[in-house]
């Protein structure tokens, strides 16, 4: 065996060894995974239901009565609360004890029968966008389907100009749009936080200061201590993916291959910045909080958690730097569309840049002497 | 360079910034020999034996190391030398025969070679009933033997010890200074820097090293016969006084209180100085018993480093 491989295995060796006797990071690897994907995946459930509702009932009538029950029956609303006048439910609203208010006007048979205005007003809590979004998703519904017969047929609202069909998630579940991206956000933050740790803390006991003086190298030394921690992420992308697979249905079109190959190219590039985030920082301390410095725009930017396409031109430019983006990419195009890495060709090229551009400046911060 | 030379530098220097660490050092350390740099913190001690190690790159000045050019040959220099550094850095999670199994693997030592120096190296420095402890539980005495025991697992000509002992009791510390004394009959070529006397008085040639710069060397013996000043003891009841009255003279360049006794240094321009310093005793009025002794290292650093202007 040639002696630059007896000594970076050893390095990885002996960080195996370290590794399974540190109870505290054993226990990320495999814990941080299993509670952000249960957080994200139940949790952080974006198909609202159960919105707590008021009701201002001023008409009365058998038919506006009809539409409070079918708006309970739809799970979206809960009604916890009947008041007497619409200035009731915007108080209710300003404390927060509804999300959504039902104003039902005296004349509402009137409007339904003539349909030159909406019958009734939704007040919704706009502060919160998800609510916003859902209780405009459901206002027209209930009405329409129910009354619709009532009215003339010159009065009929023209039918939907496009039909809708989500392709690859009909359903629409969130889980689905989500656990694939939290394959990358997962490995974003551990990935650069092991890393980075590993190397700070070799040179905050010392043992760096003996390790020079010996024939390692830096890049020995940096691609032996790394090596385990690339194993240490695919174990995490299997146990996101199986998880994922199990508990929430995500379904698996891509090939299997094609998506661990892009699991190890994303997995090489956040192990990467974790050894620039070494080279800059003193402390492990240090380290953890640069690591969330860079996990932030990631998790925020990337497309994972708000719209690529909402985002200002400036920030979509940054997002294009940061790795999470494209990986989100990837994982969505494999595993939902059934993409090959060909067809995601245009998302590869960025990872392997900004990974040969991250080592190139460790490699160069990381010097073997110490001036 | 001689056979029998295993360190030599000239004018070696090195500056961080405005400061000068080490000013223009000149040495030669002979082959099986125990070499001691003796300073305080900051005299440019460590940063002389990285420089001689190939960690960091003189300003100026060069140096040569077991025949190779430092820093220029630094990479194969670094096969024939050990580095005991002065905190453990040693890996605490790692059992004890992890830690010299696997600096057998960073010295590409084949595997079974490797088991047998490991086993010999549990031996001698008696860590074999500690071999599957945790480095973290041993006690200050074991790390140190440990930390030597790792810097010899691959039988360096050539030793750097940075302040060894500073945190072990006196007891570990005698027997350590044996296991180097073993090694040092078998052809090492050892290199200590301390900043205690005892230890350097132990050692064969000592270097003394003030704000960088190389103010005294030779055997510790050699050093106290030829040490530039007088070394007077007081004794006295009255001590304050005495001392006051030391202090008033000139050419006393210190004076530092050993129990009951006071310890001098006079300077020699100062003539019979056991009689100048009696003969203030009397005019002060105090009264004291004045004797002539032999310096110890002690007198021998100060005077050395009291000579020089600030």
């Amino acid at each position: 065996m040639p002696q630059f491989l007896g000594r970076t295995l050893a390095i990885a060796r002996k960080e195996v060894r370290q590794l399974r006797r540190d109870r505290l990071t054993f226990g990320m690897i495999i814990g941080i995974p299993l509670v952000q994907l249960v957080l994200f995946g139940y949790a952080i459930n974006q198909d609202v239901r159960h919105l707590r509702a008021g009701v201002a009932d001023l008409a009365g009538t058998q038919r506006s009565r009809l539409l409070v029950a079918d708006a309970a029956g739809s799970q979206v609303v809960d009604i916890v609360a009947e008041v007497e006048t619409v200035l009731d439910l915007e108080t209710l609203l300003r404390s927060g004890q509804i999300a959504v208010g039902i104003a039902i006007p005296r004349d509402f048979d009137r409007r339904i029968q003539f349909g030159e205005r909406p019958p009734a007003q939704l007040l919704v809590d706009g502060s919160d966008p998800i609510v916003l979004a859902t209780a405009r998703g459901i206002a027209g519904l209930p009405v329409e389907n129910r009354f619709r017969p009532v009215l003339p047929p010159a009065m009929r609202p023209p039918p939907q100009t496009f039909e809708v069909r989500a392709f690859y998630n009909p359903e629409g579940r969130s889980a689905v749009q989500i656990v694939p991206g939290l394959i990358g956000v997962i490995l974003t933050l551990t990935m650069v936080i092991f890393t980075a740790i590993a190397i700070v803390r070799e040179r905050e006991r010392g043992n760096l200061e003996l390790l020079i003086t010996t024939p390692v190298r830096t890049w020995e030394l940096m691609v032996g201590k790394v090596l385990p921690y690339m194993c240490v992420g695919l174990i995490q992308v299997t146990l996101v993916l199986l998880a994922g697979w199990a508990l929430f249905q995500i379904p698996i079109r891509g090939s299997l291959v094609d998506f661990y190959l892009a699991g190890v190219l994303f997995v090489s590039a956040t192990l990467t910045m974790g050894l620039l985030v070494s080279t800059a920082a003193k402390t492990q301390f240090q380290s953890v909080q640069m690591a969330i410095f860079f996990f932030l725009p990631s998790i925020l930017l990337s497309g994972f958690m708000f719209p690529f396409d909402g985002m200002p031109r400036w920030a979509q430019r940054f997002a294009e730097i940061l790795p999470l983006t494209h990986f989100v990419r990837i994982v969505r195009g494999i595993l939902l569309r059934g993409a090959s890495l060909v067809d995601v060709h245009r998302d590869l090229w960025p990872l392997l840049v900004f990974m040969t551009v991250t080592l190139a400046l460790s490699v160069l911060r990381f010097r073997k002497r110490l001036d | 360079m001689s056979e029998d030379v295993a360190i030599r530098t000239r004018g070696l220097t090195r500056r961080f910034g405005a400061l000068v660490a080490v000013d223009h050092v000149d040495l030669e350390i002979h082959r099986a020999e125990i070499y001691g740099f003796l300073g305080p913190n900051g005299s440019g001690k460590t940063t002389t034996i990285r420089m001689l190690c190939g960690l960091l790159r003189p300003s100026d000045g060069e140096a040569e190391v077991l025949d190779c050019r430092v820093p220029e040959d630094a990479e194969r220099l670094r096969r024939k030398i050990g580095y005991m550094t002065q905190r453990f850095s040693l890996y605490e999670d790692l059992t004890v025969r992890e830690n010299l199994e696997f600096m057998g693997e960073i010295y590409s030592i084949p595997p079974a070679a490797a088991r047998m120096r490991v086993d010999q190296l549990l031996d001698e420095y008696r860590l074999e009933h500690r071999q599957r402890e945790r480095a973290a539980n041993l006690s200050g005495g074991q790390k140190q033997r440990l930390g030597l025991a790792a810097a010899m697992v691959h039988q360096p000509e050539l030793l750097f010890l940075d302040e060894p002992t500073s945190a072990v009791d006196p007891e570990n510390r005698r027997e350590f200074w044996e296991s180097l004394f073993r090694l040092v009959d078998r052809g090492t070529t050892i290199l200590v820097s301390t900043h205690l006397m005892d230890e350097a008085e132990r050692c064969h040639r000592i270097a003394i090293l003030d704000r960088g710069a190389l103010v005294a060397n030779g055997t510790p013996r050699e050093l106290m016969r030829g040490i530039d000043a007088a070394v007077l003891e007081v004794e006295s009841e009255h001590l304050p006084a005495a001392r006051a009255a030391l202090d008033r003279i000139d050419g006393v360049m210190s004076v530092a209180q050993l129990g009951t006794r006071l310890h001098a240094l006079v300077d020699t321009a100062l003539p019979e100085p056991e009689r100048t310093v009696r003969a203030a005793f009397d005019r002060e009025g105090v009264e004291a018993a004045v004797e002539l002794t032999p310096a110890n290292l002690e007198d021998v650093f100060v005077a050395a480093t009291r000579s020089r202007p600030e």
